[in-house]
């Protein structure tokens, strides 16, 4: 509970041990237990995952909740049999690009709807919200028959490629996260961008210079939500990248397991950490935009 | 920040206050270095206009690269609207009217090629019957039915084969380049022969280097062996060109010819005559059985009624609903009452270890939930896993219904939980205390002050996240696809499965079965829309999102 419970009475001030001991139990105790059996709940799949990356047999029969031993044989196995490093730049490659990019477009037009008034504007924001309801992974029939003849004229951005799938993802750049960021861009007080531009500068000058300045808690938080889910996205990037080169990590995880699972489970161990590893370094970073920017979206309703 | 940066007014002006330091105004600095251009320069800064030049400059080589392609093959209406874009684009950054336009045309171009085109493109496919052995036009499916007869006859002329694509070795379309009896090169492909400019073609008459295509090494086409015996070369009035082996063809007559008086196939060989059904898109004879090619047809509303009426459709695409929604509210109140919880139970002055407890319990969310999910798939195997080895119990809990369920259901608790307890931490945060406080000395409990007092003001940001939660959740493809596929399959129908959610159904119709069914798959797509919309709708109408705009 929320509440702290008040205790008043004649014995307030000469408490036993014992009594303080109850009063901490119920005060502070419980919540301790609480904490620990939902840390328990939240660690053991890490804890196991870890312990499977370093299990020197490498299968998922042999795999213990606690670490049987420390070799490095999985990741060995996972660099020389797999096209790991060829994976993970192709992983990093979209998530990088499209948090950048869309982060680019986002902002740019978040600049637009929150600072200037123009025929469309409200049709604009609207369409931009309703357009969510229809994501990008449900036209995923008609994205396919697009690329097959895309690809006929454009090898260079047909399947297998890099660049056709970032432009399929960057399709999705403004979304609800134009909002987000708009509802940031609406607490800048306005008398900042005008006396610049009473001083002369022009609106480019204002977005890139004053604007853009003082929202980085936004751009950030937006960055961050857009490279976790690329680096988590399964289902385009399964249509469109087949070539066992042209994968991601995740695409290429999943090869790994599903080709034998019990054999592979070591080496996809270590490829699940790996994984993790960008999402956890962006999150140390940027923790303390995270409850900020997540609760600024939401009381803003 | 603007005060301090050197870049911010011309000579003379007060500089930018900051935010925080806007009320009381900044002294004059009248040694910074001057704002080029300033106020009498309605131009910007010049790097700010040689940064336009050369991205517009960019952008017209782009657009030159994307018109070549299409004009070697011919595509008229591809270059118009190529030249409108650029055009447009030229328009936007020179003109000095259309600011707003400057900083929307970027994103709003991205979204209407890679998304309300498809959505639109999505639509229009929902109510054709596009699907393997029903993709091109009517004479593709003719020229198809009369090349794949082919057969040598006496007479029939050979020539060397050389195999290519057009693209991509893999998966590009393939062609023929044929060297005949007098070495000259033609290239072949589904709609006819074609003269070929500008190919190296060796005295044995195999063609080794050709523009404009990809030559195939004999592995490759050995790759492609199966789509090789399937594909012929249409030479007119009957005939066509088929492979013999991997480097000759021959030119011979079709058994099966069209004819478009009685718009019928006639079968020379047993004498079947197979006339053209334009409901259905394909050629049927008298006993009803049909010619493998077809062609798209539209058939109107009959998918949707497919999945609504048709009694073996109907009842998989409402169980897979049934659970769809089941599922998508069990996890959203599920990860909010656990979420809420934990944020409770933190949620208290001076408690010690309260980052470290809050760190532990938001790892699952920093994780990669690609890779967790493939891993909860492996805790839950039924002789290996973990949880069963640590319960000590034999669940085969991907073999069944509910155990299947359950287990879907688990895993995204776990990796949902932190982002509720994230937001609700924050809300939290955002109540004073005393309230809670005030109502409890007023006599009511912990439990009613929590309910009647810190609730209510809770769900009011609480909302459209629960909102937000379960749109996500509803199309979670990643969360059923990477745990069990969807399944285990119901025994009576092959195709639905029992963790099915709409979004992986679809996937599986489109992507995963021996016959692509591409019109059904994009009904069932716009239906999920329907569906979502209606949900959304409803829930946002309540609150403020709409009202905000203006």
């Amino acid at each position: 509970m929320s509440v702290d419970t008040v205790r008043t009475g004649p014995a307030r001030h000469r408490r036993g041990t014992g009594t303080r001991l109850s009063l901490w139990a119920t005060r502070l105790g419980w919540r301790h237990v609480v904490m620990w059996v939902v840390a328990a709940f939240a660690l053991f799949p890490v804890m196991f995952v870890v312990s499977a990356a370093l299990n020197p047999l490498g299968t998922l029969s042999s795999s213990q909740l606690w670490p049987t031993g420390a070799s490095l044989d999985n990741a060995r196995d996972l660099f020389s049999n797999t096209p790991f490093t060829t994976w993970y730049a192709n992983s990093l490659f979209f998530a990088l690009t499209n948090a950048a990019v869309t982060v680019l477009l986002s902002a740019l037009a978040a600049y637009a709807f929150s600072r200037m008034r123009f025929k469309g504007r409200k049709v604009g924001l609207i369409g931009l919200l309703v357009i969510q309801m229809f994501p990008q992974f449900l036209a995923i029939v008609a994205i396919y028959l697009m690329f097959s003849s895309i690809g006929e004229y454009y090898p260079a951005i047909g399947f297998d490629t890099r660049w056709g799938l970032l432009l399929v993802y960057l399709g999705g750049a403004l979304s609800i996260n134009t909002w987000l960021m708009k509802g940031f861009f609406d607490t800048v007080p306005k008398e900042l961008d005008e006396s610049a531009q009473m001083d002369g500068a022009t609106h480019a000058q204002v977005f890139f210079r004053i604007m853009l300045p003082l929202v980085t808690p936004v751009l950030a938080i937006v960055g961050l939500l857009v490279f976790i889910s690329t680096i988590n996205e399964f289902l385009l990037a399964s249509v469109f990248l087949r070539d066992t080169e042209a994968k991601t990590l995740g695409l290429g995880l999943y090869q790994v397991v599903a080709s034998s699972r019990n054999a592979n489970f070591g080496m996809f161990s270590v490829g699940a950490i790996l994984l993790s590893l960008p999402t956890l370094i962006v999150f140390w970073f940027l923790q303390r935009f995270i409850t900020e920017g997540l609760t600024s979206g939401a009381v803003k309703g | 920040m603007a005060a301090s940066d050197n870049a911010g007014a011309p000579e003379g002006a007060p500089a930018h206050p900051s935010p925080t330091t806007h009320s009381s105004p900044a002294p004059r600095r009248p040694s910074r270095s001057p704002l080029p251009g300033g106020r009498f320069a309605r131009e910007g800064s010049r790097v700010g206009q040689v940064v336009k030049i050369g991205l517009l400059g960019l952008f017209t080589a782009l657009g030159v690269w994307a018109v070549l392609p299409l004009y070697i093959g011919e595509n008229w209406l591809g270059i118009g609207l190529v030249v409108a874009v650029v055009g447009l684009v030229y328009y936007v950054y020179l003109s000095k009217r259309s600011v707003p336009a400057k900083y929307l045309v970027p994103g709003v171009l991205f979204l209407m090629v890679f998304q309300i085109f498809p959505v639109l493109y999505t639509m229009s496919t929902s109510v054709t019957n596009m699907s393997d052995g029903h993709r091109g036009s009517k004479e593709q499916a003719v020229s198809a039915v009369e090349s794949l007869s082919v057969t040598r006859t006496a007479d029939s002329p050979e020539y060397v084969l050389t195999v290519a694509t057009v693209g991509d070795p893999e998966t590009g379309e393939l062609v023929f380049l044929l060297t005949d009896a007098e070495g000259d090169a033609r290239v072949g492909d589904a709609d006819g022969l074609s003269d070929l400019g500008g190919a190296t073609v060796e005295d044995s008459g195999k063609v080794t280097d050709a523009f404009g295509y990809t030559i195939l090494t004999p592995a490759e086409v050995n790759e492609r062996s199966g789509e090789l015996e399937e594909f012929a070369v249409p030479t007119g009035s009957g005939a066509g060109i088929r492979s013999s082996g991997l480097s000759t063809a021959y030119e011979g007559r079709a058994l099966r010819v069209y004819d478009e008086s009685c718009d019928c196939v006639t079968d020379a060989e047993t004498g079947d005559v197979y006339t053209a059904d334009d409901e259905r898109g394909a050629f049927y004879n008298d006993e009803g059985q049909r010619l493998p090619q077809g062609w798209q047809v539209n058939v109107g509303a009959d998918n949707f009624a497919r999945f609504l009426f048709d009694p073996s459709f109907a009842s998989s695409f409402f169980s897979i609903l049934l659970w769809n929604i089941v599922f998508a509210v069990a996890v959203t109140g599920l990860v909010f009452v656990v979420g809420l919880a934990v944020a409770l139970t933190l949620h208290v002055p001076k408690m010690r270890g309260k980052v470290f407890y809050r760190v532990l319990v938001v790892l699952p969310y920093a994780m990669s939930s690609l890779a967790m999910y493939l891993l909860w798939r492996d805790m839950f195997n039924t002789d290996f896993g973990v949880i069963n080895q640590v319960l000590g119990l034999r669940i085969d809990w991907f073999g069944s219904v509910w155990g299947a369920r359950v287990a879907v259901v688990l895993a995204n608790v776990w990796l949902g939980y932190p982002y509720m307890f994230l937001v609700a931490t924050g809300a939290l945060q955002a109540i004073p205390r005393e309230l809670g406080q005030a109502a409890q000395i007023d006599g009511a409990n912990p439990w009613q002050a929590f309910r009647h007092v810190t609730l209510p003001l809770l769900m009011v940001a609480m909302t459209p996240i629960l909102v937000a939660t379960f749109a996500f959740n509803f199309n979670n493809f990643n969360a059923v696809w990477l745990l069990t596929r969807g399944g285990p399959l119901f025994s009576d129908n092959s195709t639905a499965g029992a963790t099915d959610l709409l979004i992986t159904y679809t996937y599986r119709l489109a992507f995963n079965e021996a016959t692509a069914q591409y019109g059904y798959a994009a009904a069932l797509s716009v239906m999920i829309f329907l569906i979502v919309s209606v949900i959304s709708v409803t829930s946002l109408w309540r609150s403020k999102a709409l009202k905000e705009v203006g």
